[in-house]
């Protein structure tokens, strides 16, 4: 059988998966447009982006290259790593707009949560797919514990929003695990009933955000200020949009992080509903080709990865549009490939090409 | 077995993943409708209103003040105009600590604390993103420290703006008044729409009186802002409408030649030409600079205005207030003429007083003596009380009232300067109204003399007597000639409003009045025959005394032995030249003394200095 994983037997080139590398690249593409408009037409600031998305796709071409088998023995070292970096982050971490989040390692900086936003749904498949599943209740603490660990020394730093979206990456895992839907519908309960007591855990901050959710119009010119004005955007964008380059609310400069984390405002406000059912389209292709990629998977370790990953993306994706519509509390969490930034594309783009190895890796029984 | 159990368990485990791999897409495709359908309800069903959110977010109004109108003289001589000068505003919304930003600014420049009252005020009323100024006027050096300063200090701006200025300082500044900054009266008040930018109102004067001729209207410009507020471009621009220049009758050098006459007096000269109305001049002293008020005056020099006794702030020519005394004796024969009570040539027995019948009360004569048989041009040249005590008592004080207001005591004059008295014309009317008290018979002998309750301001007296002279034609006094439309040099010339002449039975009245005043100056009898003497034209006057305390029955009035500020106020009334009236003038000098000694030169010398081209009193006032 081993005979069978050989690199001539792949049909793919490069172990790309085309339908997953067009829908990246077509993404990419909108959102290099959408920057040049919100960035104020800076063309630098476009160029820095596309190096970024090229280094982006160095990456997923390199990862696409390791078979799955192959990586799993790393992922307990690279876990642990991760878990001394967010304590030193904690320690000696530089404090950023009043979050201690960045590690200075003398040649760069970078954000030790990004890197577990891969590592944990990583270690916790890793750890499931070593035994038939469904997880017994004690290897289900264990996984529970891997993830949570991470989870609270993000919390701590602090950074909610990213703390949340690994929990869920390594929830996400267990899900696909199979655990019983009794288990499930447990957790949410008590989930749900421990919401209250979450709530006076947050900080003043973060209740104020939540608040200004529920009532943007009380704080016009402080917390209420983003989304009023990002809702101002989508909303004059109308069905067919203001026009690329031609949205005022970003051009004009009302609309804040219009480049990062509101970029769907400037997008909805240039191209309007008819632009976001397009976008909506490619990510859902993207989406679906993920879990296609996860239903073709051929051992518990390839499925439960791409699977997660794949519902992980989604996350990303509803969080941030959700946020930049007013649906839910602004979390700092940019829309995944459009907008400005290198952490969170260099983190995608690494999913992507766990992705891609993990379809073209595949035993191709045919033969 | 166990095989079979772990391939069962694959399959098994396949089959859960499956269906739980398709549950999570029906999931995201859930999520991904919630989505659509809350970006349908901005997009399409709330676009409109966003839009228009969005069209107002960007888009803004901001006002264009208007530049203030000028106010020349009638020869065009320059009196009130707009210099630039530099204020400093800051834009409150993007500040942060207001009252820090103040600190270090005071590091810098003087700012006041009524500086930052008046801020503080304004914040409240107007909204954030506008610039409220905090300093006005600042001087050449603290521009240049505040802008070396500027990268430590944003949000702060130095605007130009254009601030009123007064280049005669003081000269007239009863009659123009001054501007200062809007309070919060008068923000209740004016439309606060046109005032939008502008720093300043008419607080006094013609300034307030042609508040809105001066003011203009405001111009806007739509601008595309950021959203720091930074004008990216205009859109589009209504052009303010700039404030009229008004063109007084006032002569500056007469003025400054009046000003200059009683400048050490607490005294006022009023002076009108009597076609027209036209105010000549209309000087009230001592008099300040109205510069200091422009943009908010200190308080220890207001302090020091208010306070002086000399009340440099009160306006004496039209809100000075004093009994008329003698010189309403004209005007109160012609009342006994129109009404029948005295023919031009009945005479009246002057023994030094008189006294009501039964009453053994006296009513003195300022002549002790008395002055034996008088009519009434005798009585007015003489200024014989005796024989306005018996006119008065045979009038009673209904018929007075109503004579005399015809020639405008006790009403206001209607004069463009604002703030004007009305003077007091007594009657019983009035004196049940004000004081629930019955009139006394006694009291309107006393009206007769225009003693007692009589009040009247010096530009009332002035307006009466050129009345009189126009024999009846009455003129409203105006301050302003023209006002300057269009800026093309077109006046429309102002015209009074109120008009009523005042008619009588027999036009010859007028000669008996007018000729009794001529005879006060020009005969060997006449109070005040010395101002006549050898003068180049004719003209009439009359003297008055104001009496400032009360002198009992057995007491005689000493100058020598009152203090200052118990003498009489001097009046004078005049009118030249008596066939072609071209001047007609009031002067009170307050406690003078006697009308003739001391008000009596000054009126002459205002008439000489108008209607003498070439007098010696012109060529030194010109040197």
């Amino acid at each position: 059988m081993a005979t069978d994983w050989t690199e001539k037997s792949s049909p793919h080139f490069l172990h790309l998966d085309k339908p997953l590398l067009l829908g990246l690249i077509i993404l990419c593409c909108m959102g290099l447009f959408v920057l040049y408009s919100a960035g104020g037409q800076d063309l630098d600031l476009v160029g820095r982006q596309l190096l970024r998305m090229l280094l982006g796709f160095g990456i997923m071409l390199i990862l696409a290259q390791i078979r799955p088998q192959y990586l799993i023995h790393w992922i307990p070292w690279i876990y642990i790593t991760g878990i001394f970096f967010l304590i030193a982050v904690l320690l000696v971490g530089e404090i950023v707009n009043g979050s201690q989040r960045w590690l200075n390692l003398g040649l760069f900086r970078f954000q030790p949560s990004e890197m577990m936003k891969l590592t944990v749904p990583l270690m916790v498949t890793w750890y499931l797919a070593d035994k038939p599943l469904p997880p017994n209740y004690w290897r289900l603490t264990l996984a529970l514990m891997i993830t949570l660990i991470p989870v609270i020394l993000i919390a701590k730093q602090p950074d909610l929003g990213t703390a949340l979206l690994i929990a869920a990456s390594g929830a996400f895992v267990i899900f696909f695990s199979g655990i019983s839907w009794r288990l499930i519908f447990t957790a949410a309960f008590l989930l749900t009933a421990l919401a209250p007591v979450l709530w006076f855990m947050l900080h003043d901050y973060q209740r104020e955000r939540i608040y200004t959710l529920l009532n943007p119009e009380k704080a016009p010119l402080s917390t209420g200020y983003h989304i009023i004005q990002s809702k101002i955007a989508i909303g004059s964008g109308g069905f067919y949009g203001k026009g690329w380059l031609k949205g005022t609310q970003s051009n004009l400069e009302f609309l804040p992080e219009r480049t990062t984390d509101f970029v769907f405002a400037v997008y909805s406000e240039e191209f309007g509903l008819l632009g976001i059912l397009i976008l909506l389209s490619i990510y859902l292709f993207i989406l679906t080709r993920g879990l296609y990629i996860a239903m073709q998977a051929q051992d518990t370790f390839s499925r439960l990865l791409a699977g997660s990953l794949t519902l992980s993306f989604f996350v990303y994706i509803f969080v941030n549009i959700g946020m930049v519509a007013g649906l839910l509390p602004v979390v700092g969490l940019p829309l995944p490939l459009i907008s400005y930034g290198g952490t969170s594309l260099i983190t995608l783009m690494a999913s992507f090409g766990l992705l891609m190895s993990i379809y073209t890796h595949r035993r191709l029984l045919s033969n | 077995m166990s095989s079979y159990f772990v391939l069962k368990n694959v399959v098994q485990e396949t089959n859960v993943f499956n269906l739980r791999i398709i549950l999570a897409w029906i999931a995201m495709l859930l999520g991904l409708i919630l989505i659509v359908l809350r970006l349908i309800n901005l997009q399409v069903i709330e676009h409109e209103r966003y839009t228009t959110l969005s069209e107002s977010n960007h888009l803004k109004i901001r006002p264009l003040p208007p530049t203030r109108g000028l106010i020349y003289d009638r020869n065009g001589v320059l009196l009130a105009e707009n210099r630039v000068s530099y204020s400093l505003s800051i834009i409150p919304e993007q500040v942060d600590n207001i009252d820090e930003l103040i600190g270090r600014l005071k590091e810098l420049i003087l700012i006041e604390d009524t500086d930052i009252n008046h801020f503080k005020r304004l914040l409240q009323q107007r909204r954030g993103f506008d610039s409220i100024p905090l300093r006005l006027r600042l001087t050449e050096d603290e521009v240049a420290r505040l802008s070396v300063e500027s990268h430590r200090l944003p949000h702060v701006e130095i605007t130009s703006n254009l601030s009123r200025y007064y280049p005669l300082g003081p000269t007239a500044v009863h009659a123009i008044g001054y501007v200062g900054r809007i309070n919060e009266q008068e923000l209740a008040v004016i439309d606060q729409h046109n005032y939008m930018g502008s720093h300043y109102i008419g607080k006094v004067g013609v300034e307030k009186f042609y508040e809105k001729e001066l003011h203009g209207k405001v111009g806007f410009q739509q601008v595309e802002t950021n959203v720091q507020g930074r004008l990216l471009r205009v859109l589009e621009r209504t052009p303010p409408i700039p404030g009229k220049n008004l063109y007084l009758n006032i002569d500056v050098t007469l003025q400054r030649f009046v000003e200059n006459l009683i400048k050490d007096e607490r005294a006022s000269i009023v002076a009108i030409e009597p076609d027209s109305g036209g105010v000549l001049a209309l000087a009230s002293m001592p008099y300040y600079d109205p510069n200091l008020f422009v943009n908010g005056i200190d308080a220890q020099k207001y302090r020091e205005l208010r306070d002086s006794p000399d009340r440099p702030l009160f306006n004496r020519a039209i809100r000075g207030q004093y009994p008329p005394g003698s010189t309403v004796k004209a005007f109160v024969g012609l009342a006994g003429l129109e009404y029948g009570v005295r023919a031009e040539h009945s005479s009246t027995w002057c023994r030094g007083w008189y006294s009501l019948k039964g009453q053994s009360h006296r009513y003195r004569d300022w002549k002790k003596s008395g002055h034996g048989a008088m009519n009434l041009h005798h009585a007015i040249e003489q200024s014989c009380d005796v024989y306005f005590y018996a006119l008065a008592n045979d009038l009673g004080i209904d018929r007075l009232h109503a004579f005399m207001s015809r020639f405008g005591f006790g009403k206001k004059t209607g004069i463009d300067v604002s703030g004007e008295l009305p003077g007091l014309m007594p009657s019983r009317d009035w004196k049940r109204r004000a004081r629930n008290k019955l009139w006394y018979s006694g009291e309107t002998l006393i009206a007769g003399i225009g003693q007692g309750f009589t009040l009247s301001t010096p530009l009332q007296l002035a307006v009466a007597t050129a009345t009189l002279s126009k024999r009846g034609q009455f003129r409203q006094p105006r301050v302003v000639f023209a006002v300057d439309e269009t800026h093309l040099d077109e006046l429309s010339t102002v015209t009074p409003t109120k008009q009523v002449n005042v008619t009588l039975k027999d036009e010859h009245y007028w000669d008996i009045a007018i000729a009794g005043m001529e005879a006060v100056v020009h005969s060997r009898r006449g109070t005040a025959q010395k101002v006549g003497l050898r003068s180049p034209y004719h003209f009439a006057g009359k003297t008055g005394t104001a009496q400032v305390v009360g002198i009992k029955q057995d007491e005689h009035y000493n100058a020598k032995k009152l203090p200052k500020k118990f003498h009489d106020h001097a009046w004078f009334i005049a009118f030249a030249p008596i066939d072609n009236p071209k001047i007609a003038v009031s002067v009170i000098v307050e406690n003078g003394g006697g009308g003739s000694k001391t008000a009596a030169p000054l009126a002459k010398k205002v008439m000489d200095f108008y209607l003498l081209p070439n007098s010696p009193l012109r060529i030194a006032n010109k040197e």
